[in-house]
């Protein structure tokens, strides 16, 4: 008999006792979709606070003018790391979790498809992680120059030619980034087969839920994105060590040609890296304000724009390096265009909120201080479109403020929602709220502190990656308020490591279905068993437990 | 040392000349530079408008809705799925927005690309180097350093040109007031123009990361009244200063090893690597603008560069004492 | 909660009649597509840098279009083509035979390769070092040949296993998928083909 099997009258799975190898070893061995997730998403915080504290300390160095906290070598060593760091083993894992938790237990199946090449993909991604650190011990290669990579996140050439950055430490990034990309390739295909193969019966596309759309499409990006950094690196890496003469410009090979691979790259990354944010609120909005996603085929379709003509508009990085009018305006306009699909996302989203219930707990804070801040991310964003006012906005302060406050009040604001919202699901027990509070609050206020300010030291000529400056240009005020606000973000972050902590050790028990959800996993034990469900369910709407909880007028007579 | 980097951009005055050291991309003194404010200030006008709309109906939409204490929570608001006019329009407003802002910025980017030198134009080639600017005038056949002497032009007539590469790594002209950036790249060629409005000297960074010393490779265009600009010219036209009591001083020089790397001109120093010294006496700063030029600095920075420019590529030459205070009282002479 | 007749009814045979893709073809499918795009990018790099380099040789000096064995490699598609339809209708000694033809021409295209590297790099002394055209061209034929190895190792564990009477005939949605990328490395040829041995040539 194939129902929904709802959370009533299931038999309490029994709970094994494992000694500590044991368990070890399950952990180690698992291809089991859920533990993986759990283990990106861990390993990702892990990343998230290595690299935050990196931060930390660039902001204590540049708090006031001709400070001496660390040296230039250093300074420059501590921006590449946080850059990298932040990018591929923060947000790219933070993808993969997700999708990786989520996906099966949304579209109603008992695992990935490909649940080996899934346990491959986290283990390569680590494996990634420990070579890109592992250059601060071994950096120093043959040549003996350097530790850790010192050559910015997105490492032109030439200075990443032997000539110009000895040591090994540039190939253990590229290496780094390259062995990650592979474990993000592997997932995204994963997820897309999943949502395509796996779907629970009656489930068609268009009742996927929209968490499942998002990162199909953000797979999808994957796919075509990452390939062009796995070249650039793979020619870098010749070029190292094989002395091939890709990006060597004595040999007459061109500086440009990087920058165009890893821009074709670099800003549909951005893009992957905003979807999961994108992803939870279309899911933690409608369940917080009790109403269903506004406009949902509209959504879907503005994911899919995003998806193709973000792949159009790369150069937009590039509005200094001399290009002719044509592609500067070419470049300029696609990348303004971006915004037209991005605002029906902010503007559904609000509609959604409008004629709700509005519940005030800490999932939706998180959500609406997204909507606020990725509006103004994404106005800075178009100001940075436009060409010549980015001519004097590039490579300024004011860009740092437009992509932390598009990473940050973004995408980290997006994933908070997200963990204060699954949590329960993943732990069985609750996170507490009024340590939530705290946290939302400290970390905004903090978050607003440091980068709003840092927009205007940007407009008074501000040139970011510098490892110190004079006094007496109008920077100094701004940049000591900006570091300041490190520590209520920190203090913040803190308050949620220990919320973690807590919580899953005397949380209060969650239940099945604490937010009175709509999507299936709702309909899953809290922590769900490895099968997930013992009856595959059938589904009739994109709101099968909204169907089940309210007989009278269900979703489906509305499709 | 760094007390002296620190004071290196605040004493530093040309006489008659005043500096602006507050590089506000808004308070431009140059046509390139003005063009990108109007730019920029439509588009701020713009986005502002639409931030104050669309953050005003969020701000509103959660106060209004926020759940109150007094309503029952098995009670549903009512299911709204969606309404394709209001889609439609939130839609089309923004297509509309953004042809306009497509349209500023190409009216600009033609404006500024476009634009093509008159015959008459001073025509400036800088040269990137890790972590310093070489200057050349090829109509004048003179090369210097890190100071960009440029005629100040009130009405804009005769603007300066100048043709950006590098021979290393990439590094970014940016003078604030005067214009937005463009990159010195290898084996390329940029070009770009500024026309000071008014005298003075004008200060930048480069905007490109090249390395330890980014931070500290800082830039000044100094604008002149067209007959200053001119007396100057002259001036560094002249062969390197040769007066007799710095002959000896000249010879210890000459026997040093700093003819590998730099140049003055008429002398045995025939070094290409570092900048020019030919009339190092006529710029204000040092080593990229980390020192004021004059007597206790420029021993200070022979007798250990690394203090004052970490990393950078002039090494320590371990000068005795004596050395030390011939070869200065030598650069001292290069007028 | 009330059982749902109404659900429960349909949803018995909405079970019945749910089908989806298969997996696997998916899973292929957008790795092929990845792939494309790696290719793609190399293919840009070469065509960008021709007439870029600034010292001798030159293609135009040093290259022959290797004519018999790309017609090798082509007709390898069609062979294992020949090697599927045997399988399907499970006669094993055709599929065999087939199977080993396709891994003889592959071989061959491989050799091929092998003896234009070795002439070039030991007597026209062009390396990847030399110049933009020798970092180009062995990048990009070389990540082609790579791909053949590749595609050869799984085409001979399929051989090796069936001679030793594993049931290959199970594992026919297998054997489906790899001919699907040995195409793709096929058509990837026509591409580096054109762009090496017709439009760089003259270079
Ligand atoms: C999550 C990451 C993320 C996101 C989502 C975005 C979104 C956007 N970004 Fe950003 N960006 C980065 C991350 C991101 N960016 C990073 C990391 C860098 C720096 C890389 C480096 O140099 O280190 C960067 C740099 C960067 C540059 C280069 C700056 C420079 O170096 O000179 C530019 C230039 O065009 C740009 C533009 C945009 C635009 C147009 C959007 C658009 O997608 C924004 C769209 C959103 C809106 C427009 C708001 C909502 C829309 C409405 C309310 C509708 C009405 C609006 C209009 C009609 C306009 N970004
Ligand atoms: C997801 C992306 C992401 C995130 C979240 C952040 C977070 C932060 N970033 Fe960063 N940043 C980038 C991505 C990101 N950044 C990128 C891509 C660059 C470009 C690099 C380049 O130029 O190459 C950059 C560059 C960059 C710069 C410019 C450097 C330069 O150009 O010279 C600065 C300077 O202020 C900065 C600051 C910060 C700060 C203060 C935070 C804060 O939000 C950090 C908050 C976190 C903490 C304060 C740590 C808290 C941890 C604890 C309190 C420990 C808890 C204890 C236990 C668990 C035991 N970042
Ligand atoms: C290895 C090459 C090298 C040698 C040897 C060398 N210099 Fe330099 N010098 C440089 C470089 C490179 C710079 C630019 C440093 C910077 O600004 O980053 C420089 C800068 C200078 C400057 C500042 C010029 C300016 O306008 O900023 C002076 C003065 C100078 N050197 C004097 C000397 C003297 C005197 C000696 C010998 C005792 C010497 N140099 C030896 C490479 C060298
Ligand atoms: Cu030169 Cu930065
Ligand atoms: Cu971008």
């Amino acid at each position: 008999m194939a129902t929904i099997d709802y959370p009533l009258d299931r038999p309490e799975p029994i709970a094994p006792e494992f000694s500590f190898s044991e368990t070890l070893y399950n952990w180690v061995a698992t291809v089991d979709h859920k533990r993986l997730g759990l283990m990106y998403v861990v390993s990702a915080l892990f990343f998230l606070v290595v690299a935050g504290i990196m931060a930390s300390v660039i902001r204590l160095q540049l708090a006031v003018p001709n400070n001496h906290v660390v040296g230039p070598d250093t300074f420059n060593r501590l921006f590449t790391m946080h850059g990298t760091t932040m990018v591929f083993l923060v947000g790219m894992p933070m993808v993969a979790g997700f999708s990786n938790y989520l996906v099966p237990l949304m579209i109603g199946a008992r695992d990935m498809a490909f649940p080996r090449l899934n346990a491959f993909g986290f283990w390569i991604f680590l494996l990634g992680g420990f070579l890109l650190y592992f250059s601060y011990i071994g950096g120093g290669g043959l040549s003996g120059a350097g530790s850790a990579p010192d050559v910015g996140w997105f490492a032109y050439a030439p200075l990443t030619s032997k000539a110009f950055s000895r040591g090994a430490a540039t190939d253990y990034w590229a290496l780094g980034v390259l062995v990650s990309g592979v474990g993000s390739i592997a997932s995204a295909i994963n997820v897309i087969a999943t949502a395509f193969c796996l779907r629970c019966p009656g489930m068609t596309l268009s009742r996927m839920p929209m968490f499942v759309w998002v990162m199909v499409v953000d797979s999808w990006i994957i796919l075509v994105a990452l390939p062009p950094l796995s070249a650039a690196q793979i020619m870098l890496e010749l070029d190292r060590n094989l002395g091939a003469n890709f990006f060597d410009t004595q040999a007459g090979g061109s500086a440009v040609l990087w920058q165009h691979l890893f821009w074709i790259f670099g800003h549909p990354e951005v893009y992957i890296l905003i979807f999961p944010a994108f992803a939870i609120l279309s899911e933690v909005i409608p369940i917080f304000s009790r109403k269903p996603l506004f406009g949902r085929p509209a959504m879907v379709g503005a994911v899919v724009a995003i998806g193709f003509i973000s792949l159009g508009v790369w150069a937009h990085h590039m509005f200094a390096i001399g290009m002719t009018s044509w592609s500067n305006t070419f470049f300029a306009a696609s990348s303004m265009l971006v915004g037209v699909p991005t605002g029906i996302k902010i503007f559904n989203w609000t509609a959604t909120m409008y004629g709700g219930k509005l519940r005030m707990r800490t999932p939706l804070l998180f959500c609406i201080a997204f909507l606020l801040q990725f509006l103004v991310a994404g106005l800075t964003g178009i100001m940075l479109a436009v060409a010549p006012f980015d001519w004097q906005l590039h490579d300024s302060y004011f860009v740092v403020a437009h992509f932390h406050f598009t990473l940050i009040g973004g995408l980290v604001f997006g994933l908070f929602a997200g963990m204060y919202y699954w949590f329960p699901k993943v732990s069985g027990k609750m996170l507490s709220e009024t340590l939530g509070k705290w946290h939302f609050w400290l970390f905004c206020i903090g978050f607003n502190m440091t980068f709003i300010t840092l927009h205007f030291a940007g407009l008074l000529g501000m040139p970011r990656r510098i490892y110190t400056y004079y006094p007496g240009r109008g920077w100094d005020t701004l940049n000591l308020v900006a570091s300041l606000g490190v520590i209520p973000q920190a203090a913040g972050l803190l308050c949620f490591v220990w919320n973690i902590v807590r919580s899953s050790l005397r949380g209060a028990p969650a239940g099945d279905d604490p937010w009175d959800g709509w999507t299936l996993e709702w309909a899953t034990p809290s922590p769900p068993p490895e099968y997930n469900f013992e009856k595959l369910p059938v589904v009739r709407s994109s709101r099968p437990l909204w169907d089940l909880k309210h007989p009278q007028d269900p979703d489906w007579k509305f499709e | 040392m760094f007390t002296y980097a620190l004071n290196a951009l605040l004493q530093v005055q040309v006489p008659g000349i005043t500096e602006r050291r507050i590089t506000d991309i808004f308070k431009p003194l140059a046509t390139p530079g003005e063009a990108e404010r109007q730019a920029a200030f439509l588009t701020l006008a713009i986005t502002g408008a639409i931030f104050i709309v669309v953050g005003g109906l969020i701000i509103y939409t959660v106060w209004r809705f926020r759940r109150r204490a007094d309503d029952d929570s098995r009670q549903e608001p009512p299911q709204v799925y969606g309404s394709n006019q209001i889609e439609a329009a939130w839609t089309i407003i923004p297509i509309l927005i953004v042809f306009v802002l497509i349209g500023v910025s190409a009216r600009v980017i033609a404006s500024v690309q476009n634009a093509s030198p008159p015959p008459k134009a001073l025509k400036i080639r800088l040269i990137g180097h890790q972590w310093w600017w070489e200057v050349q005038y090829p109509d004048y056949g003179i090369v210097t350093a890190n100071e960009i002497h440029v005629p100040a032009t009130p009405d804009g007539k005769n603007a300066t040109y100048l043709e950006l590469t590098s021979v290393d790594v990439i590094h970014s002209f940016w003078i604030p007031q005067l214009a937005g950036k463009m990159d010195l790249i290898p084996n390329r060629t940029n070009y770009m123009w500024i026309d000071p409005r008014e005298p003075g000297v004008y200060v930048g960074n480069c905007a490109e990361y090249c390395g330890t010393q980014h931070a500290n490779m800082l830039l000044r265009v100094i604008a002149q009244a067209p007959q200053d600009f001119k007396t100057w010219t002259l001036g560094q036209q002249q062969p390197a200063g040769n007066d007799a009591q710095a002959s000896g001083a000249k010879a210890m020089f000459n026997s040093l090893a700093c003819v590998n790397c730099h140049l003055v001109r008429g002398t045995p120093s025939v070094g290409k690597f570092g900048p020019d010294l030919t009339h190092l006496m006529s710029r204000q700063t040092i080593g990229a603008g980390v020192l004021v030029n004059d007597a206790k600095n420029l021993r200070a920075w022979v007798n250990d560069p690394q203090e004052a420019k970490p990393g950078c590529f002039m090494p320590s030459m371990k000068l005795t004492d004596h050395e030390l205070d011939e070869v200065v009282s030598y650069l001292q002479s290069l007028k | 909660m009330a059982e749902d007749t109404v659900i429960t009814a349909d949803a018995l045979q909405m079970e019945r009649t749910w089908t989806l893709p298969d997996r696997g073809t998916v899973g292929v499918i957008f790795l092929i597509i990845t792939e494309t795009v790696l290719f793609s990018m190399f293919v840009a790099a070469y065509l960008i840098y021709i007439g870029k380099s600034l010292t001798a040789p030159f293609p135009k000096d040093v290259l022959e279009r290797p004519y018999f064995a790309s017609i090798c490699l082509f007709s390898s598609s069609a062979t294992i083509v020949f090697a599927e339809h045997a399988l399907k209708k499970s006669k094993l000694g055709i599929f065999k035979l087939w199977w080993l033809v396709t891994i003889l021409l592959g071989g061959y295209f491989l050799f091929a390769t092998g003896t234009e590297w070795h002439k070039l790099i030991y007597e026209d002394h062009l390396t990847i070092s030399t110049n933009l055209f020798g970092t180009t061209f062995y990048s990009l034929v070389g990540l082609h040949a790579s791909h053949v190895i590749v595609g050869l190792i799984f085409l001979l564990i399929v051989f090796v296993t069936t001679m030793l009477g594993f049931p290959i005939h199970t594992q026919e949605r297998r054997v489906k998928f790899l001919s699907w990328y040995w195409h793709f490395v096929d058509a990837v040829w026509v591409v580096v083909f054109t762009v090496v041995y017709i439009i760089g040539l003259k270079s």
